[in-house]
């Protein structure tokens, strides 16, 4: 196991090597750091010297290594647009998206898991029907028109729910967190929602067909042939074979909440990455978008490692080392 | 005579498609008495594992029985509730299925799943549950069963993995056990010790048991009585000595020619030309017909019903209808 | 389920032996079995050729010209669903935008927009999947282990981030002069390139497949050319899935185009998509001028949902043994 764990940590250090290059050919190819940096008389000669000290006439190599560097540092350089590093406003807008990734990864792993099983064992009920039909609808709705319409119909029309921002927010050492008003908990339900629709409706659409195959399996029939209650059978035998696949692919889509949140928190105008990623693309601050693209990947890598090790605790083929094959 | 243990009536089973109704068994008809090994034989197809999933209530949808009764020590268990017909699964009757490598569970102990079974059905304590469940594991030849309780299916053997099975099949003492090709996934040097376990750990408990195979030579070796099954019909059925050596129905006649015999004189075995028809095309009359060497006009009309033919046996073939000269049939 | 192995064949009588024409073929067909007995693909399938037919036909058939400043009138503005404008005798079915242009034919106009963009994009990460795919299919070894790689790693980045990256650097190298121009072919371009992934690993897989058969080994042996069995032999045999991809993806791209439109980051205003369209209609809809979102909105969800449900169809039709 710990082999394997330390092969899947090589392998993480690579893609992020990987990531790395691009967010460094980003950084350095696109648009003139130089000139985004100074004002257009800077004379020609000074822009040399700055060069120089900046170690853009190194040979690109070494620039690669310089890079990685800052990054491992956490530094990636001053944003052209704001003036500002990088790393402090990726840092104090994350605890807006972060708040916002956890709150709608609930919803969409609760929501999801409780709807799969429920469309599985209920199978060719109208409710089934209804639930299948809608996810449908989901998938083909962008996540840019759900928000609009809940904020149409919460805050608008109904006055229920704030339309935009994170309401109000407790500091927590630098960790601006909207969770403890009663402001700040209103303000992230819409979002939250938004945001878990899609995974949701993914997660929903493996767990049921997950469990259908499961519940095909021979193992299930012979535990009914030994007369074991539906509820064991069900909710201790199928859903957690159900569990074990469904692990992998709803690790990698909490993953994506987050850089999915791009698009929820421009909607909403929260106040995280996503909406600084965006502003970003649009005026070309390539530092900010190289950094963000970094920062995504390392999540994603995180993730990736923690499903692993999830991966040993819930199926015993894979901790027990010799033994007979497992298939 | 005592009261059978296991009555099967006129079981129908059918399966409604797009194109039409299919039907899996039709009209089969037989007995078990308590403690008897009947063996059930037919090609793939012929309806075997059918009859025994609907014995034990687990016949997938669309499927249905569409007709008959099947009475369990005279008490009917076709069509009751979900929870009634719990208690007699695993209670009552147990039921071994094909392949051990998927017939258990693989994120759970062996330990769980026995003892989840046998508290399932007798209330006992856990510990004890356990203790008996260790006991059953030994009695099935696992050997070191008080350690190897709690490892995984993945670390057992195939061959070991189907005494597991066994032993879950076994553990709440049901009276029948139904064992649906219960070595046909092993390999051939163990099937003879898988079967060995089951007889003998049934005839300890008093267990009657309903094998389900298309290895004539398991039946042969095993099997107090047979049935023949064809097309999902019952062809003929009698005890296991008889029909081997004077198969009457023309199909059996076929199939008893194809076990090969020790020491027989190195003649060819017996092949019956053709192969059996698909459920949705099975021929006017006497479903064989097509392929019966003894054919005749009435086989291709009239569907045959079983006929008692002697003591203890019965032929589905028109061949037996009437007394004939040869006398081998009687009326 | 309809799959059953026991599956009844009809007993067809006995017919006087006529070939049959191609489009009696096609009729006779499952795959029209299936279509035929399924309402919602049916309903599916007229949505998606009104929709397409009404943007081909768009510059014909629409009743305005929105794009052409004369016909324009900026009083119009505003004017709600079924009524007239106010300083003009235009009638707008879905109303008047802020700028007094009819909503209806601005939606027409831009699913033109939307569905090139979609269409383009598609066909772009089709040929450069299908492409890759049979090259580390066929090749196998390293070229296979890099282009799956990459693949694998842009696979669990979502479509829109790689497509939003790509945008924003095609930006920086793009002079400012040209930006306007090329913004269609760099949103095609950014689009296709964040989904050829999905056609790249199935058509590998497929091809993996295929490479292992004997009438490839024998083209091989006999010295043809490996494009030309690339071509003549795989290829065919991997449409069937790259069609449902595609035409699953097709949705994902109008999606994804809307998406990156309604951001701001798509086409450029004058040549509005769905997506800006919806843009443009949020910021009248607090103030209660809620068609110039509304229409849009709906033939954008219209048009999607009738492809993906297309796309589902297909797969089903195709691979019977998926449920």
């Amino acid at each position: 196991m710990l082999a394997l764990i330390i092969r899947r940590l090589a392998q993480s250090v690579l893609v992020m090597l990987f990531v790395a290059l691009i967010a460094f050919v980003m950084f350095r190819y696109v648009g003139d750091p130089i000139a985004s940096m100074v004002g257009v008389e800077t004379r020609i000669a000074e822009q040399e010297i700055m060069r120089d000290r900046l170690g853009l006439n190194d040979p690109v190599f070494m620039q690669f290594l310089r890079f990685i560097g800052n990054a491992v540092q956490g530094q990636f350089g001053i944003s052209y647009r704001l003036q500002q590093p990088v790393s402090e406003l990726i840092m104090s807008r994350l605890p807006a998206t972060i708040e916002l990734a956890f709150a709608s990864a609930t919803i969409a792993l609760i929501g999801g898991v409780a709807l799969g099983v429920f469309t599985a064992l209920r199978q060719g009920s109208f409710a089934t029907g209804a639930i299948m039909a809608a996810s449908l609808v989901g998938v083909s709705l962008p996540t840019f028109l759900i928000g609009i319409a809940l904020i149409y119909i919460f805050a608008v029309e109904l006055g229920w729910l704030p339309s935009f921002g994170r309401g109000q927010v407790v500091e927590l050492g630098w960790w601006r967190t909207g969770l403890l008003t009663e402001s700040g908990l209103r303000s992230i339900i819409l979002p939250a929602i938004t945001l878990s629709l899609f995974q949701l409706t993914l997660i929903m659409r493996l767990v049921r067909a997950e469990m259908l195959e499961v519940m095909r399996t021979e193992y299930i029939r012979f535990a009914r042939a030994r007369g074991l209650s539906d509820k064991a059978i069900n909710f201790g035998h199928a859903l957690r074979n159900t569990l074990v696949p469904v692990i992998t692919i709803t690790g990698l889509q909490l993953g994506s909440v987050i850089a999915f949140a791009i698009v929820t928190e421009t909607v909403f105008q929260w106040p995280g990455v996503g909406s600084l990623f965006i502003t970003s693309v649009q005026v070309v601050d390539v530092p900010v978008m190289a950094a963000y693209l970094m920062f995504i990947a390392f999540v994603f890598v995180v993730i990736n490692l923690i499903v692993d090790i999830l991966y040993f605790a819930v199926d015993p083929r894979l901790r027990v080392d010799g033994g007979a094959a497992g298939k | 005579m005592t009261e059978p243990l296991l009555s099967v009536r006129g079981l129908t089973v059918e399966f409604p498609t797009r194109r039409g109704v299919l039907t899996a068994v039709n009209n089969v008809s037989f007995d078990i008495m308590p403690g008897e090994v009947l063996g059930v034989v037919g090609e793939s197809g012929a309806g075997k594992s059918m009859t025994g999933s609907a014995i034990i209530g687990l016949i997938e949808r669309p499927g249905r029985i569409a007709a008959g009764e099947i009475r369990l020590q005279g008490e009917r268990i076709d069509g009751i509730s979900p929870s009634a017909m719990r208690t007699v699964r695993g209670r009552r009757i147990g039921m071994i299925f094909q392949d051990p490598l998927t017939s258990l569970n693989p994120l759970y102990r062996i330990s769980d799943q026995i003892v989840e079974t046998i508290r399932t059905h007798l209330p006992i304590s856990l510990a004890e549950a356990r203790r008996r469940a260790i006991g059953l594991l030994d009695d099935v030849g696992i050997p070191d069963a008080e350690r190897r309780i709690d490892d995984y299916p993945h670390q057992f053997s195939g061959g070991m993995r189907q005494r597991v099975v066994i032993a879950l099949a076994l553990c709440a003492e049901p009276d029948l056990v139904i064992a649906d090709e219960p070595t046909t996934a092993l390999d051939v040097s163990v099937q003879a010790q898988i079967i060995d376990v089951m007889k003998r750990i049934c005839a300890d408990r008093g267990a009657a048991i309903m094998l389900i195979t298309h290895d004539m030579g398991v039946i042969a070796e095993t099997a107090n009585r047979v049935a023949v099954l064809y097309a999902g019909r019952v062809v003929e059925i009698g005890p296991v000595r008889d029909v081997i050596k004077d198969a009457r129905h023309p199909y059996s006649v076929g199939l008893m020619g194809a076990i090969p015999k020790l020491g027989g004189d190195a003649e060819r075995l017996t092949q019956i030309p053709g192969s059996m028809p698909r459920l949705s095309a099975i021929p006017q009359g006497c479903a064989f017909n097509p392929r019966c060497e003894r054919v005749f006009d009435r086989c291709r009309v009239e569907r045959p019903e079983p006929i008692a033919v002697a003591p203890q046996r019965e032929v589905a073939c028109w061949l037996y209808d009437e007394p004939r000269s040869d006398g081998r049939a009687h009326a | 389920m309809t799959n059953d192995p026991m599956t009844t064949r009809q007993i067809e009588p006995v017919i006087p032996p006529r070939p049959p024409g191609l489009l009696r073929q096609a009729l006779d067909s499952d795959m029209f079995y299936s279509w035929r007995n399924s309402p919602v693909t049916i309903v599916a399938t007229f949505t998606a050729a009104a929709l397409i037919l009404v943007a081909l036909l768009a510059p014909w058939i629409a009743p305005y010209n929105p794009f052409n400043p004369a016909t324009l009138n900026l009083m119009d503005g505003f004017t709600p669903p079924m009524s007239e404008g106010a300083f003009s005798d235009n009638w707008f079915l879905m109303g008047a935008d802020h700028q007094g242009r009819d909503v209806f034919s601005t939606i027409m106009y831009g699913s033109r927009v939307s569905l090139f963009v979609g269409a383009m994009a598609t066909l772009f990460a089709m040929t450069l999947g299908v492409g890759l795919g049979l090259a580390s299919g066929y090749n196998g070894g390293t070229i296979d282990a890099v282009i799956m790689r990459i693949a694998d790693i842009q696979l669990s980045f979502p479509a829109i981030l790689i497509a939003l990256l790509i945008f924003g650097v095609a930006r920086g190298l793009i002079p400012p002069s040209q930006q306007e121009s090329m913004a269609i072919w760099v949103l095609i371009f950014a689009i296709g390139l964040s989904n050829w992934a999905q056609f790249a690993r199935t058509v590998r897989g497929a091809t993996m497949v295929e490479r292992q058969k004997d009438y490839v080994a024998a083209a091989r042996i006999m010295g043809v050319h490996p494009a030309l069995i690339l071509l003549r032999h795989i290829l065919p045999n991997v449409l069937g899935p790259v069609l449902v991809i595609g035409t699953i993806g097709l949705a994902l791209a109008i999606i994804e185009e809307a998406t990156l439109s309604f951001l701001g980051v798509g086409v450029p205003p004058t040549q509005p998509s769905l997506g800006t369209l919806i843009r443009i209609g949020q910021q009248y809809l607090f103030s209660g001028e809620w068609w110039i979102l509304f229409f849009p909105a709906v033939t954008l969800v219209l048009l999607a949902l009738s492809v993906n449900l297309l796309g589902d169809w297909l797969r089903d039709a195709l691979n019977p043994k998926l449920r």
